[in-house]
C-alpha cells in the first residue's frame, strides 16, 4: 500500500465516482463521441477502482485516474468489436484518435455537456433526465424516484434521447455567440425546474427532493464557475441558495407547509444567505439585470428582515415592478399583488389578482382566499380556499390550505 | 456529413391566393440557391395536394391499390428539401430558413448513415 493514501472503503469510491462522474463523463464523449461509450467506460473505470483502490489506496488525483482507466479500457473493448467489423465501434476509435487524450479543459468539455444535455431538440423532461444522469451522476433509478415515475419508463426516457443525440446529430459544441443567449436561457430553465421538482414540498421522498435541490445548486455553482461573465447564471445561483436557506424552516416535522410569514428565521441557514446576498450585491454592481437577478434581489430583501412584519415590501414592490417590465407574466404579477397587499393594503391587491386569468393555480386562489379574508370577506374567502385546495399539487399544500380554512370560523 | 429531410407541413384545403404565394416562391427558390453555393443541396421539390395520392400495399399476396393519402389530418406534406450539414444545428439552421420563406411549420429528420464530404 502506498505510504500517505489511506485505503478507501466502497462508500468512499462510490462517493468519489459520483462527484467526478459529470467530469469524468464530459471528457470521454468529447474523446469518443459517443455517450454510451462514455458512460460505459466511467463504470468500467468504477469497478477497476473497487478493486484496486482498497489495497493501493486512493491515486493522488482520483479524476485523472478514472478518466485514463475510463479511457484505455474503452479503447481496449472498441478495438474488439472494430475487428469484429463492428462500424460503431470504428467510428468511436477514429473519433478517439483524433482528440487529444488528457482533459486539457475539463470545464469546456462540461459545459459542451450541459449545452448538448439541453438542446432544445430535446423535450424538457429528456432535458432533465439527461442532465441529473450524466451530469449529476445520479443513477437511473434514482432519478425515476424523484420524479415519481416508473424506473423503466425514465430509463426508456433516457435511451431514447441519447438515441436522438447520436441519430439526429445534436452536437456536443458550446453555443457560438448568437445563440449563446438563448440556449443559456435553456439550460438555466433545466436547472431552475431541477430545483423546483426538488423544492415543492412532498410528504413523501423527501430526502431525494432534498438531493434534487442540492444537485440543482452544484450545477448553478459550475455554470457560474464556467460562464463568470454572464450575470443571468450568478442571478439563478443566488436565487437557488437564498431559498434552500429557507428550507429547513418551510415545512414542520410532519410536512406541512410553513409560510414564509410564520416561519421559525432561526433555522434559516445563514452561511447560505450570506453567500446568496454577495452574489446578488455583486449582480448589482454589474448593472445588467435580468429575470433571475432580480427574483433573488427579491428573496435577498425577504432574508434580510429579522422578522416578517420588519419585511422591507416598498423595495420587494419595486423589484417586482422591475421583473414585470423586463419579463411580464401572470404568476409574476400574481407575486407584485402579493406585495401591493403589503404596501396598499388588500383592497388594491385583490383588483390585480382577480384582473389575473390563473383559475389552473391553485397559488392564485390561495393568495385571493389570504386577501378576501384580511377584507373580511369570510364566506367568498371559505370559497377560495375550497378551490385552493382543489387544484393543489400535493399534500402538503392541501394539509396548509385545509388548515388556513378551518381558522376562518364560520366558514 | 449528414443528411436530413426537411418537410414543410401545409395545411389542407384551398391553395393561398397568388399574391401570397408568389412572393414565397420568390424565396424559397433564393433559399435552394443558397444551398447550392453552401453544398448543402442534396435535392428539393413541391408536391401536388394529398388529392392526388395513391396508396399501393400488399395483403395476403395481392398488390392493393386505393386512393387518397396514406394518413388523412389537418396537415400534409406540400414539400420537402434534402440537405447535407454536419449536424443537428447546421440542418436547424437550414430549417428555420426554410421555415420563414414558407411561413409553413418544417420538420426536420435525420437520414440513417453519413456521408461523404
Amino acid at each position: 500500500m502506498t505510504p500517505g493514501a489511506p485505503a478507501p472503503t466502497a462508500a468512499a469510491i462510490e462517493r468519489v465516482f459520483r462527484e467526478q462522474y459529470g467530469r469524468a463523463v464530459a471528457v470521454l464523449v468529447r474523446i469518443f463521441g459517443d455517450i454510451d461509450v462514455a458512460e460505459e467506460a466511467v463504470q468500467d473505470a468504477f469497478v477497476a477502482a473497487v478493486q484496486r483502490w482498497p489495497s493501493e489506496g486512493l491515486p493522488p488525483s482520483p479524476a485523472g485516474w478514472i478518466i485514463t482507466t475510463a479511457r484505455n479500457r474503452a479503447i481496449d473493448h472498441l478495438r474488439r468489436e472494430a475487428s469484429r467489423a463492428d462500424r460503431h465501434a470504428q467510428a468511436a476509435l477514429l473519433h478517439a484518435q483524433r482528440e487529444p487524450a488528457q482533459e486539457s479543459a475539463v470545464g469546456d468539455d462540461r459545459l459542451r455537456l450541459i449545452f448538448t444535455c439541453c438542446h432544445p431538440a430535446l423535450g424538457a423532461p429528456a432535458q432533465v433526465a439527461l442532465t441529473l444522469r450524466l451530469l449529476g451522476g445520479l443513477t437511473t433509478a434514482e432519478i425515476a424516484r424523484a420524479f415519481l415515475i416508473p424506473e423503466p419508463t425514465m430509463a426508456q426516457r433516457l435511451v431514447r434521447a441519447k438515441g436522438k443525440i447520436r441519430d439526429a446529430g445534436i452536437p456536443y459544441r458550446v453555443p457560438g455567440a448568437a445563440d449563446l443567449p438563448a440556449r443559456l436561457r435553456g439550460v438555466l430553465a433545466v436547472v431552475y425546474l431541477i430545483f423546483n421538482e426538488g423544492y415543492s414540498a412532498s410528504a413523501g421522498e423527501r430526502l431525494i427532493r432534498a438531493e434534487l435541490c442540492g444537485e440543482a445548486i452544484r450545477l448553478g455553482r459550475l455554470l457560474a464557475e464556467l460562464l463568470p461573465g454572464e450575470e443571468e447564471v450568478l442571478g439563478l445561483l443566488a436565487l437557488m441558495l437564498l431559498a434552500e436557506a429557507r428550507r429547513p424552516a418551510r415545512t414542520t416535522p410532519d410536512g406541512e407547509l410553513v409560510r414564509l410569514a410564520d416561519q421559525d428565521r432561526s433555522r434559516w441557514d445563514r452561511a447560505l444567505i450570506a453567500e446568496g446576498q454577495a452574489i446578488v450585491r455583486e449582480c448589482l454592481r454589474r448593472g445588467r439585470p435580468g429575470p433571475y437577478q432580480i427574483q433573488a434581489a427579491i428573496q435577498a430583501v425577504h432574508c434580510d428582515a429579522p422578522a416578517a412584519h420588519a419585511t422591507d415590501w416598498r423595495q420587494i414592490l419595486l423589484l417586482y415592478d422591475q421583473l414585470l417590465a423586463l419579463a411580464p407574466s401572470p404568476v409574476a404579477a400574481l407575486n407584485r399583488a402579493v406585495a401591493v397587499a403589503e404596501v396598499e393594503g388588500p383592497a388594491a391587491a385583490l383588483a390585480l389578482v382577480d384582473a389575473l386569468a390563473l383559475d389552473g393555480y391553485y397559488l392564485f386562489h390561495a393568495i385571493r382566499a389570504d386577501l378576501l379574508r384580511r377584507l373580511g370577506r369570510t364566506a367568498e374567502a371559505g370559497l377560495a380556499y375550497d378551490a385552493a385546495i382543489a387544484s393543489a399539487g400535493n399534500a402538503a399544500e392541501r394539509a396548509f390550505l385545509r388548515r388556513r380554512r378551518q381558522e376562518l370560523g364560520g366558514g | 456529413m449528414k443528411q436530413y429531410l426537411l418537410s414543410i407541413y401545409q395545411p389542407d384545403g384551398d391553395p393561398p391566393p397568388p399574391e401570397f404565394l408568389e412572393p414565397v416562391m420568390r424565396d424559397v427558390e433564393a433559399l435552394n440557391q443558397e444551398l447550392k453555393a453552401a453544398g448543402a443541396w442534396v435535392f428539393a421539390g413541391g408536391l401536388h395536394p394529398p388529392s392526388t395520392a395513391t396508396v399501393v400495399r400488399f395483403r395476403g399476396g395481392d398488390a392493393l391499390t386505393t386512393d387518397g393519402p396514406f394518413a388523412e389530418g389537418k396537415e400534409h406534406i406540400g414539400g420537402f428539401c434534402i440537405i447535407k450539414a454536419p449536424d443537428l444545428d447546421a440542418a436547424l439552421e437550414w430549417g428555420r430558413k426554410l421555415a420563414r420563406a414558407t411561413t409553413l411549420p418544417v420538420e426536420v429528420r435525420p437520414f440513417q448513415g453519413e456521408v461523404a464530404e
